[in-house]
């Protein structure tokens, strides 16, 4: 079967051979799935080896080169060995969020650890294993699994070629939960040879349900692997989903990360990406209002240092009239760092009453880092409101002069000035713990500690 | 403490500003300036536009990219020069802004808090803690009628023209400068809010403290009456005298004074 159309059968492409070993080596496990599923895969598969990775000739990728992506061996992870990861690898990743504060679902190396899950009790929410889904009930994934990957580029191909497993999470219609839902993709790095993983996750949220969601991706310093994940986020009639998700990859490992998102009538959506680790990494957010009255909020923060690559391309799809959408991305980027923030909003014919805002702010500490910022906005209609802006810069010297002015030594001012810039998007995460976690993540992170908090309104 | 207010006693001279030449930008700026002030004091520094007061205080400050290109600058007895602005601030060396800046996310309490203990860890003295320094807010809130809730506020953000002032006045309050350098404190603010912060400089009047007022107006010294008015023009002070110099100011403008020529030094 070719998908080039018109075309015979290519070659594949360079480099993807031994994906396509890999996804023979999985024939065993597939035989079990539906028809559907395995037609999905085998699609998959073959657009992957049709395209192979994508070079930096194609404008999608044109800032960012996944070679080193390309070029590395990476095998599946051995079969899971849960003992390498403990409570507090876990909560370290986790920003320490407690335990029994919601249902949580981890896994390692891509494959489910109930071991290291809890429980789930809160009636009208389900929080399980893909696979276990797949297996029992799999008519529910149908919709979401069986539909044609292939626009969504090489690495959702590979990735439905290829996952396991993966969390599904569904909250029934009228459902309100209230603690978030974590979900938890740990990587061991295995026994040193590069190993790859290909999360998935399913999130529905059904009719006027209300959901908090918190992805968590990351690793032990120093391991190799790739995370290839898909997140698909299904937001029915007036559903409420709030969405959080924290890479803290090794800054030796790759990560390609690419949620979709379909928010129905009068649906509200809100996305906060935190980007901290990874040597290269790229997160795609792709998001569509299939109906009216519909709110997206895309908020991020991506902070590298190094030689650290980080990628953000967002899309936000005005398909409908009368919704309204926010987007603010912010990176500090210091050493060699370089930030990429590719942001569209589309504006389809007939959306009208659209209002839509989009901003990026960059902050680069350092004289090699760099940012690549492409705010787009296509306007294909009359009456909306538009608005984008970008703006990178260093820090400003006068402001950094008035805080030595009064005392603060210079390393402390420009800490000052670092956590004032990031921290506002920190202070947009509603989750407590994890707000905390990340103001921690924050200060430490800075040129020079700050002494105690430096929000604090009152003493 | 002792030390640096023992000193003052001993040499009344607090500033010590001999033939100050700066350039910003490579734009010569201060052409050989001359000026000494005692503790005490209250001397202001008018000028047209252009003519280099905000300039002399940024070089007083420190501030970098304001380029010293002659002269010195001696501050109780000490090169002022020498120090780098966080060091000049720890001295008691302040700059009150003509321009202050907005600092979102960062409370104002929390980075004066920061200010003040660097300052007293640099003098020796225990550092305050939130109980001490809370209290110390009230107290100086008062002075210049500030709110306790613009005081808890992220610095300076969404402030108006005259919180930012009054918010300058604020942290001199706190800071307890020996010399205290204002800006244009009074540019664009109305005669409520100049009221309000001439009454808080007014306060803070003391014979250990300095006062320095670079002002374009003689407005100002209606209410903060000075000891000296100097005019300061092309770069250098022409005229110097007591308050009623500047009312004659007021009257005849500028045009009337010449830049005189540099001193043979």
């Amino acid at each position: 079967m070719s998908l080039l159309a018109g075309g015979p059968v290519a070659a594949p492409a360079e480099g993807t051979d031994r994906y396509r070993a890999e996804y023979e080596r999985r024939a065993a496990a597939r035989s079990a799935e539906p028809a559907w599923l395995g037609s999905a895969r085998q699609t998959a598969l073959e657009r992957f080896q049709a395209t192979g990775f994508p070079s930096t000739r194609e404008e999608d990728w044109r800032f960012t080169n996944v070679a080193p992506i390309a070029r590395t061996a990476f095998r599946s992870a051995p079969e899971r060995d849960v003992r390498r990861v403990s409570r507090p690898d876990l909560a370290a990743l986790t920003f320490a969020q407690g335990e029994g504060e919601g249902p949580r679902i981890v896994f390692v190396d891509g494959r489910h650890a109930p071991e290291l899950s809890s429980s789930n009790d809160t009636e009208g929410l389900e929080v399980r294993s893909l696979r276990e889904v797949i297996a029992r009930e799999p008519q529910r994934l149908q919709a979401l699994l069986g539909r044609d990957t292939s626009t969504g580029g090489p690495f959702p191909a590979l990735n439905t070629a290829l996952f396991d497993d993966g969390a599904f999470v569904h909250a029934r219609p009228g459902t309100v939960v209230a603690a978030p839902v974590q979900v938890v993709f740990l990587s061991t790095g295995g026994d040193g040879e590069p190993t790859a993983s290909y999360p998935r996750t399913v999130v529905v949220a059904g009719r006027a349900s209300q959901l908090t969601l918190v992805e968590s991706y990351g690793g032990p310093e120093g391991a190799r692997y790739l995370t290839s994940a898909v997140t698909d986020v299904v937001a029915e009639d007036g559903a409420v989903v709030d969405h959080y998700k924290v890479q803290r990859e090794s800054t030796s490992a790759y990560h390609v990360g690419s949620m979709t998102v379909r928010q129905g009538r009068s649906t509200g959506f809100s996305s906060h990406s935190i980007a901290l680790g990874a040597a290269l990494a790229r997160n795609d957010v792709d998001q569509a209002f299939t109906g009216e009255g519909g709110e997206c909020v895309l908020n991020g923060l991506f902070m590298a240092g190094g030689s650290q690559h980080l990628d953000t391309h967002t899309r936000i799809d005005h398909a409908v009239p009368q919704c309204t959408s926010r987007e603010l991305y912010k990176g500090v980027l210091d050493g060699r760092a370089r930030g990429v923030f590719v942001g569209r909003v589309l504006v389809r014919p007939g959306a009208s009453k659209t209002d839509a805002h989009q901003t990026n702010k960059n902050l680069l500490l350092s004289r090699e880092a760099l940012v690549d910022s492409l705010p787009q906005l296509e306007i294909l209609t009359d009456d909306v409101k538009c608005k984008h802006g970008s703006t990178t810069g260093q820090l400003d010297p006068g402001a950094l002069f008035y805080l030595r002015s009064r005392g603060l030594p210079e390393a402390a001012a420009r800490s000052l000035l670092v956590y004032a810039f990031a921290s506002d998007l920190i202070a947009r995460v509603k989750v407590k713990a994890l707000r905390a976690g990340l103001e921690r993540y924050l200060q430490s992170h800075l040129p020079s500690p700050l002494d105690g908090d430096a929000k604090e309104a009152a003493l | 403490m002792g030390e640096r207010r023992g000193g003052g006693r001993a040499d009344p001279v607090m500033l010590e500003i001999q033939n100050l030449q700066a350039s910003v930008g490579g734009n010569t700026i201060l052409r050989g300036v001359d000026l000494t002030v005692k503790a005490g004091e209250v001397h202001a520094i008018m000028g047209p536009n252009g003519s280099g007061k905000s300039t002399l205080a940024h070089v007083l400050a420190g501030r970098p990219g304001y380029e010293v290109t002659g002269g010195h600058v001696l501050y109780e007895g000490r090169d002022l020069l020498a120090l780098k602005p966080e060091e000049r601030a720890r001295e008691g060396v302040f700059l009150a802004f003509q321009y202050p800046v907005e600092i979102p996310g960062v409370s104002n309490v929390y980075f004066l808090k920061a200010a003040l203990n660097s300052i007293r860890k640099h003098r020796g003295e225990p550092e305050l803690d939130a109980m001490d320094f809370l209290s110390l807010v009230k107290d100086k809130a008062k002075l210049v009628d500030i709110e306790e809730s613009l005081v808890k506020r992220p610095v300076n953000e969404g402030f108006s023209g005259g919180e930012k002032k009054r918010n300058e006045i604020f942290q001199m309050a706190i800071l307890e400068p020996a010399l205290a350098i204002l800006d244009e404190t009074d540019s664009g603010l109305d005669i409520d809010a100049l009221r309000v912060v001439a009454s808080g400089v007014n306060q803070l009047r003391s014979p250990e403290r300095a006062i320095v007022l670079v002002t374009h107006y003689q407005r100002l010294l209606d209410y903060i009456v000075p000891d000296f008015v100097h005019v300061l023009l092309d770069g250098r002070i022409v005229r110097s005298g007591g308050k009623e110099l500047a009312e004659e100011l007021e009257a005849r403008g500028y045009e009337w004074l010449q830049p005189v020529p540099a001193p043979g030094r």
